[in-house]
C-alpha cells in the first residue's frame, strides 16, 4: 500500500482529528496567556507538550511514518516531562514570587491573541491557495501558537515565564513540521536537543540575572543596557 | 398529532425532571465530600415545602416584586419548550430558535435583577448588580455560539441543527470543539455554579444569585428554585443535544426510537449532572473580579470557533 492510500483508508477522520488535536493545542496557548500563576504556567505548558506527543504519534499513524513516533517520544520525555521539572526545580531553588507578573493585562492580552489567530489566517489563506483546506487549517493553527508564544515572550516581566512562552513557541514548529509530510527525523532531534541546550543556558542565565539583580525582572536588565523606562 | 402530544410530554418532562437532576449533582457532591447526602428526590421535598409555606414580602416592595417569579418561571419554563429533548418532532419547536432562547433567558435574568433591586436591601442590589456584570460578558459569548453553530449548520432552529450534525455532513469540526468549550464555560456561569458563584451558600459576600432571591419566600422561592432547577436541566440538554445529539428521534419515528431517545436524553443529562458534581468538587471559588476574564475567555474561544469556519472552508 503506497502512502497516499494509506491516507485515503484513514478518509476525513484523520484530519479532522488530527485538526482536533491542534485545536486543543492552540487553547492551552490562550491558557498559558490566561494563568496567572508560576506553577499553573508550567502545568499548563507540560499539558501542552503531551498533547504534541499525541498529536506527533497521530501523525505517525495516519501517514505511516515511524519516525513521527520518535517525535512523539521526544516530546513526551523532554518537552513534557523533564522541561517542566527542570523549571519547577528553578523556581523552587530560586524562590520566585509565584504569580505571573504582566506588562499588559490578561483580558488586553487575549483580544490581542485571537488578533493574531486572525492574523495569521490572513497570513495562511493566500500563501496555501493552490493548496487543501487540510493543509491550510493545520498550518493556521501552528503559526497561531508560534505568534501566541511571542505574545507570551512580550507581555510578560518574569523571565521564567518568558521561557516558557519561548518553549510553546516551539510546540508551534513542531506541530507544523509534524503535520506537513516528509520531515526529517534528524531536524526533529536537533531542534529537541538546541530547545534541551536553551533551557541549560536560560537556568544559567537565571542565576546569573538573580545574583546580579536580586530579581529575575527583565525590567532591571533594560536600565543597566542604559534605556529610559 | 404526534408532533402536539410530544410537545406537551416534553414541556411537563423537563420541569419533572429537573429537581432530580439538581438532586443529583448534589448527591454527587455530597459522596465526593465523604457525606451521605440526601436522596436524589430532596429538592421535590424541598419545592413541597417551600409551596406550603406563607410568603413574607417586605413592606417596601412593589407588585413587581410579586409578579417577577411567575415571569422568570414562566420565561425559563418557554425556554425549556423550545430546546429538544427526546424528539425533535414538537410542536413548539419550529416556533422559535436559539437566538430567542437567549431573549427569553435574558427576559428571566432581567426579572431577576429587578427583583432583587425592588425590595431596597443591600444584599439584593449586590446580586443585581453582580448578575448583570455576568450577564453584559456571558450573553455576547453565548449569542457568538450560537453564531458559529449557526454558521456550521445553516440554520438557527435546534432541530433543524440537530438533523444536519446526525445527517453526517460534517465530521469533527474544530470549531464545533472550541464552541463546546465555550458553551461550557457559559453554562456554568449562566447557572451560577461554582467557580463562578457557589448557588448553596447564603452566608458569602460573594454570593451572586442567591443575594437577589434573599428576600424571597413561600411559594414564590419555590418559583425561582424551580426556575434555576429547570435552566441548569435546559443549559445540560443544550450541551447534550446540540453536540451529542446521537439517539434523537425524528419526525415519524417508531414507539422504539422515541422511547430509545428518552432513555439516551436521561443518561446523557445523567452523566453531565454527575461530571458537574464532580468538577465542582475540584476547583474553588473565583474571586468576583477574575469572572470577567472567565467569560472573556469564553467569548474568545466562541470568537475563534468562528473565525476558524472561514479557515476549514465548512461555511
Amino acid at each position: 500500500m503506497n502512502p497516499a492510500e494509506h491516507l485515503a483508508s484513514f478518509g476525513r477522520i484523520s484530519y479532522d482529528t488530527a485538526h482536533l488535536i491542534g485545536a486543543v493545542i492552540l487553547m492551552m496557548s490562550f491558557g498559558l496567556l490566561y494563568q496567572r500563576r508560576l506553577t499553573a504556567v508550567i502545568r499548563t505548558y507540560s499539558l501542552q507538550a503531551m498533547v504534541l506527543a499525541l498529536a506527533a504519534a497521530w501523525q505517525a499513524l495516519v501517514q505511516d511514518a515511524p519516525h513521527l513516533y520518535a517525535s512523539a517520544l521526544i516530546a513526551l520525555l523532554f518537552k513534557g516531562i523533564a522541561v517542566p521539572f527542570a523549571l519547577n526545580w528553578l523556581v523552587r531553588r530560586l524562590g520566585i514570587h509565584r504569580t505571573v507578573e504582566t506588562a499588559l493585562g490578561i483580558g488586553p492580552t487575549m483580544i490581542a491573541g485571537v488578533g493574531l489567530v486572525a492574523l495569521s489566517i490572513v497570513l495562511v489563506l493566500p500563501v496555501t491557495a493552490s493548496s487543501t483546506a487540510m493543509t491550510r487549517e493545520n498550518l493556521a493553527i501552528a503559526m497561531s501558537v508560534v505568534l501566541l508564544g511571542l505574545l507570551m515572550m512580550i507581555t510578560r516581566r518574569n523571565a521564567v515565564t518568558q521561557v516558557v512562552g519561548f518553549m510553546s513557541l516551539e510546540n508551534g514548529l513542531i506541530l507544523a513540521a509534524v503535520g506537513a509530510k516528509g520531515m526529517p527525523l534528524v531536524v526533529e532531534i536537533s531542534i529537541a536537543f538546541s530547545v534541551l541546550v536553551a533551557m541549560a543556558l536560560f537556568g544559567i542565565f537565571f542565576f546569573r540575572i538573580r545574583e546580579r539583580f536580586d530579581s529575575l525582572d527583565i525590567a532591571y536588565l533594560e536600565t543597566f543596557r542604559g534605556e529610559r523606562r | 398529532m404526534m408532533a402536539f402530544l410530544f410537545g406537551i410530554f416534553h414541556t411537563w418532562l423537563v420541569l419533572v425532571a429537573a429537581p432530580l437532576i439538581t438532586g443529583i449533582v448534589r448527591l454527587t457532591k455530597a459522596r465526593l465530600q465523604g457525606r451521605q447526602g440526601a436522596s436524589p428526590l430532596q429538592p421535590y421535598r424541598d419545592l413541597w415545602r417551600l409551596l406550603q409555606k406563607e410568603s413574607v414580602i417586605a413592606e417596601t416592595a412593589s407588585w413587581l416584586f410579586r409578579i417577577a417569579p411567575y415571569l422568570v418561571f414562566v420565561a425559563v419554563w418557554l425556554a425549556a419548550t423550545i430546546m429538544p429533548t427526546f424528539t425533535t418532532d414538537m410542536i413548539l419547536t419550529p416556533a422559535a430558535d436559539l437566538i430567542a432562547l437567549v431573549a427569553l433567558l435574558g427576559t428571566a435574568r432581567f426579572f431577576t435583577a429587578l427583583a432583587g433591586l425592588d425590595a431596597g436591601t443591600a444584599f439584593g442590589g449586590l446580586g443585581s448588580s453582580r448578575e448583570m456584570f455576568v450577564a453584559s460578558i456571558g450573553e455576547p459569548a453565548m449569542l457568538m455560539v450560537i453564531f458559529s453553530l449557526s454558521l456550521l449548520t445553516h440554520t438557527t432552529s435546534p432541530a433543524n441543527m440537530i438533523a444536519y450534525v446526525l445527517s453526517g455532513h460534517i465530521g469533527i469540526e474544530v470549531s464545533a470543539g472550541l464552541a463546546l468549550a465555550s458553551m461550557v464555560m457559559v453554562a456554568i456561569a449562566e447557572n451560577g455554579r461554582i467557580p463562578i458563584d457557589n448557588p448553596t451558600t447564603h452566608l458569602e459576600l460573594t454570593m451572586i444569585h442567591e443575594a437577589m432571591v434573599l428576600e424571597y419566600s413561600g411559594r414564590h422561592l419555590a418559583l425561582l428554585e424551580a426556575a434555576a432547577m429547570v435552566r441548569l436541566l435546559l443549559f445540560m440538554t443544550i450541551i447534550s443535544s446540540l453536540f451529542f445529539p446521537w439517539g434523537i428521534a425524528f419526525v415519524d419515528a417508531g414507539p422504539g426510537e422515541v422511547l430509545l431517545g428518552l432513555l439516551a436524553w436521561f443518561a446523557k443529562v445523567s452523566v453531565l449532572a454527575m461530571v458537574l458534581g464532580f468538577c465542582e468538587s475540584l476547583v474553588a471559588k473565583m474571586r468576583v473580579f477574575q469572572i470577567a476574564d472567565f467569560l472573556g475567555g469564553a467569548l474568545l474561544l466562541a470568537l475563534l470557533a468562528t473565525i476558524f469556519l472561514y479557515v476549514s472552508e465548512a461555511v
